[in-house]
């Protein structure tokens, strides 16, 4: 350097030091902040999630299991849908719970998850969920977190407001979104209004077993039911809807439904519905539905076709259904902790409404009516409004409560968790999510006892919020901390599917039940080989059993000969392990089939067309030890007309 | 410093080289002395008692016949996909083996076969011996293992 700093130079540099290195404190202080939001999110190494989240997968079909605080996801329960990976709706085991009126549906559209309760607490024994397209409802069991039960429901059509559950899992409710002619007849559609029905199912629910049976129907107008949810504590008996079109039209619904500037709350007393079942006030119809069951025992599920269901016609029975005067196509229909306060959100209003129960039961009782709708007494707006929310945000949708007696409330136009207090009705927080935001879910949302500590609020729209992956991007859920005053959005973390709602629970409810294995000696499979001695190969006509064994690391047996083209070979496997995550897999080349996924002590069968002669390997799918890639077998396969006897083996015996 | 290198250079490989040279070298004597052969884990089977729930006991004089028929249904229930009674398998028959370990040791294998092939000198030769399969714990309770080593005495 030839150059000579002057003082005023140094000095200057001096200066430059100072400012550079104060800004970098700053930083510091930043991250450290930062930091301490992801502390707050960070399940280590090894450690476990605080809460379990049940979130739907939407157009998947499917529930989704995720871990809270974290986000992480565990597994994707096949529920709706066909699942190669886990042979669900593939195996010749669960293809049954698959089976509709209308056949066999590998598809559906999974909305809203709910979870069992005792006394209005959860209780973490099943959670259930909602096919909408062709309207089902699943139960599924929190100790295998498997799909055990799914029933159809006629005379639905939409099946959007469920799947929720009453405080003592006495019903699960579900409501038709769309009304459709009941009887289905062939009608001209312009005959919409006073020939189309909208079904309310009550299915109730075995106690010890979880076993569904479709109790009843109330047979609504012909609205558009949107959401529900059971009353609970004081309201205990009581099932509150969401309805929209009113109006009762069937085209353009987008301009014709939002005529009305107030829709309906429809609340069911469905302890007075119970009554008029027991005293034969009912209708009963001759139907058509699935009702598909799957064994824990036999490793099978059943579907059986049901032909029959009681109706209840509300008009004809006073004191059973009230309507509650709603603003502008209510979407979300949420009660209160304590049972008082039905929140309905209109999607076209900017305001809540907050009905009271206490002042709904005093409107009835001095007939404060504001006329009817086919008979069904109307009560009067001002009779049982017991506060609005307003101006709030734009297009609220839904609400959770956080047990501290404040209401969450999503609004989706204006992308935001807004929280108000119960009771003052003012609004004291706002955050935005990222973005349009539908459910939102508190665990323990949906009962007496909410555990207060996050709300999950789940978004239609991500843009720019992950890496993009072509024109497809993954919806989102985004966790915040509601423990404090304010809001602290902590994480954003990818769905499957779409999240419609979820629910969730403190994980100590559901850990302790889990089931690890299957015991050998519980197996009831009718095509179990419970041990190697029982591996064989018998034949059936033109049909091949195919009674096989697997332990770490062989197929027993692994040489199969006799097998012809055209014979229809089913492969009955057996898993021998009785140690806890050690399945095995198997797939056949050329089989027009899923592998199978078998849990130790459980059978599984697929089924194999060979269509050319040859020899035709077969191996196990999930690396099970380090002599997996030992795990393979042949079956060979014959001409037609060969004479090959047919023989088995393992390792020559 | 050129002209210090060969004869330090040359002084080291003399060194070097008398070492190797004829006789036993001190180095090479005591190599030999301490390294005898470990003893075969197998060979100190009587005092092996293995890593688990099980402690080392005595079994009584007498074979208990309703404990071996209820030992062999489970045998050939859980454990036959992997040993045949007379015949190595995937791991070894159970043929004689109270003579080559003791019951405690058994059962342990029976009821802890993960940690005992991590610890257990013996059960580490033997998944080396049996290609690496590891023995699948059936999760057996501790009496239906005692049920399985009574059978095991009558074979």
């Amino acid at each position: 350097m030839k150059t000579i700093l002057k003082g005023s130079q140094l000095w200057l540099m001096g200066l430059a030091i100072m400012v550079m290195s104060c800004g970098q404190s700053n930083n510091q202080n930043t991250g450290a902040l930062g930091s301490n939001i992801a502390e707050r999110v960070y399940v280590a190494p090894g450690e476990h999630d605080e809460f379990y989240a049940f979130v739907s997968g939407g157009f998947s079909g499917q529930l989704a299991v995720h871990g809270l605080p974290s986000g992480r996801l565990f597994r994707v329960i096949p529920v709706f849908s066909q699942d190669p990976e886990k042979a669900f709706g593939y195996n010749e085991e669960t293809k049954p719970m698959l089976n509709t009126s209308f056949g066999f549906v590998p598809w559906d559209d999974a909305h809203h998850p709910d979870l069992s309760q005792t006394n209005g607490e959860i209780d973490g024994r099943w959670c259930f969920i909602n096919a909408n397209n062709t309207p089902r409802i699943a139960r599924i069991s929190l100790s295998t977190f498997e799909t055990e039960e799914i029933i159809e429901l006629p005379n639905s059509a939409g099946n959007h407001s469920s799947s929720f559950v009453t405080e003592n899992t006495e019903y699960i409710v579900a409501g038709t979104r769309f009304s459709v002619p009941v009887p289905q007849q062939d009608i001209s559609i312009n005959e919409y209004k006073g020939k189309f029905k909208g079904a309310m199912s009550f299915i109730k629910v075995d106690p010890n077993t979880g076993r569904f049976n479709l109790e009843f129907q109330i047979m609504m107008p012909g609205f558009d039911y949107d959401l529900a949810h059971p009353g609970r504590g004081k309201s205990h008996g009581w099932m509150f809807f969401s309805t929209y079109n009113t109006e009762e039209a069937n085209t353009l619904l987008e301009v014709n439904a939002s005529q009305n500037d107030k829709d309906f709350i429809a609340a069911i007393n469905w302890k007075k519905a119970e009554e008029l079942i027991a005293n034969g006030d009912f209708e009963t119809m001759n139907v058509e539905y699935a009702h598909n069951v799957y064994d824990e025992a036999t490793h099978s599920a059943t579907s059986t076709i049901k032909n029959e269901v009681k109706v209840i016609d509300p008009s004809k029975y006073p004191g059973l259904v009230y309507l509650l005067p709603t603003p502008k196509s209510p979407h979300g229909c949420d009660v209160d902790p304590t049972g008082e306060y039905i929140v309905g959100s209109g999607k076209l209003s900017a305001s809540l409404t907050a009905h009271s129960f206490t002042k709904m039961l005093a409107a009835i009782e001095n007939q404060k009516f504001d006329g009817d709708v086919y008979n069904i007494p109307i009560i009067n707006y001002d009779d049982v409004v017991g506060g609005v929310v307003q101006q709030a945000g734009l297009g609220p949708l839904h609400t959770e409560f956080d047990g501290k007696g404040f209401g969450y409330t999503t609004f989706f136009i204006s992308s935001e968790v807004v929280k108000w207090k119960v009771g003052t009705w003012e609004v004291v927080d706002r955050q935005p999510t990222y973005y349009s935001v539908g459910h939102l879910m508190i665990p323990g949302g949906n009962s007496r006892k909410p555990f207060g500590k996050y709300v999950l609020a789940m978004n239609k729209i991500t843009k720019d919020r992950y890496l993009p992956t072509g024109p497809e991007l993954c919806q989102s859920a985004q966790l915040y901390d509601i423990s404090g005053e304010k809001m602290e959005l902590l994480l954003d973390f990818p769905t499957i599917g779409e999240p419609h709602y979820a629910a969730g629970c403190p994980a100590d409810l559901i850990k302790p039940n889990q089931k690890k294995i299957f015991r050998l000696e519980d197996n009831l499979h009718p095509y179990a080989a419970k041990s190697e001695k029982e591996a064989r190969v018998e034949r059936d006509g033109n049909e091949v059993h195919i009674y096989m064994t697997t332990i770490r690391s062989h197929f027993a047996p692994d040489n199969i000969e006799g097998v012809k083209v055209g014979d229809k070979v089913y492969f009955h496997v057996t898993n021998l392990e009785q140690d806890y995550d050690v399945p095995h897999g198997i797939s056949m080349i050329g089989a027009n089939t899923s592998e199978l996924l078998i849990m130790p002590g459980q059978t599984e069968t697929f089924v194999w067309k060979p269509k050319r002669v040859g020899v035709w390997p077969f191996y196990c799918t999930d690396f099970c030890s380090a002599l997996h890639q030992e795990m393979q077998g042949y079956v060979r396969v014959s001409d037609k007309d060969a004479d090959v006897p047919l023989s088995w083996s393992l390792d020559g015996e | 410093m050129k002209y210090l290198i060969t004869p330090v250079l040359i002084l080291t490989l003399l060194i070097l080289f008398s070492c190797g040279g004829g006789g036993k070298s001190k180095i090479e004597q005591i190599k030999q002395q301490s390294t005898v052969e470990p003893a075969d884990p197998y060979d100190l089977w009587q005092s092996n008692h293995g890593v688990g729930p099980v402690q080392a006991f005595e079994l009584p004089a007498e074979i208990d016949q309703v404990l071996v028929s209820s030992g062999q249904e489970i045998y050939e229930s859980k454990c036959t996909a992997c040993h045949k009674v007379d015949k190595r398998f995937i791991g070894p028959a159970p043929t004689g083996i109270l003579s080559r370990r003791t019951p405690a040791w058994i059962m342990n294998m029976i009821l802890n076969p993960e940690n005992m092939v991590q610890k257990d000198p013996i059960a580490k030769k033997l998944l080396m011996e049996f290609n690496g399969s590891p023995m699948a714990n059936q999760n057996l309770t501790n009496e239906e293992a005692r049920a399985v080593l009574e059978y095991f005495r009558t074979l």
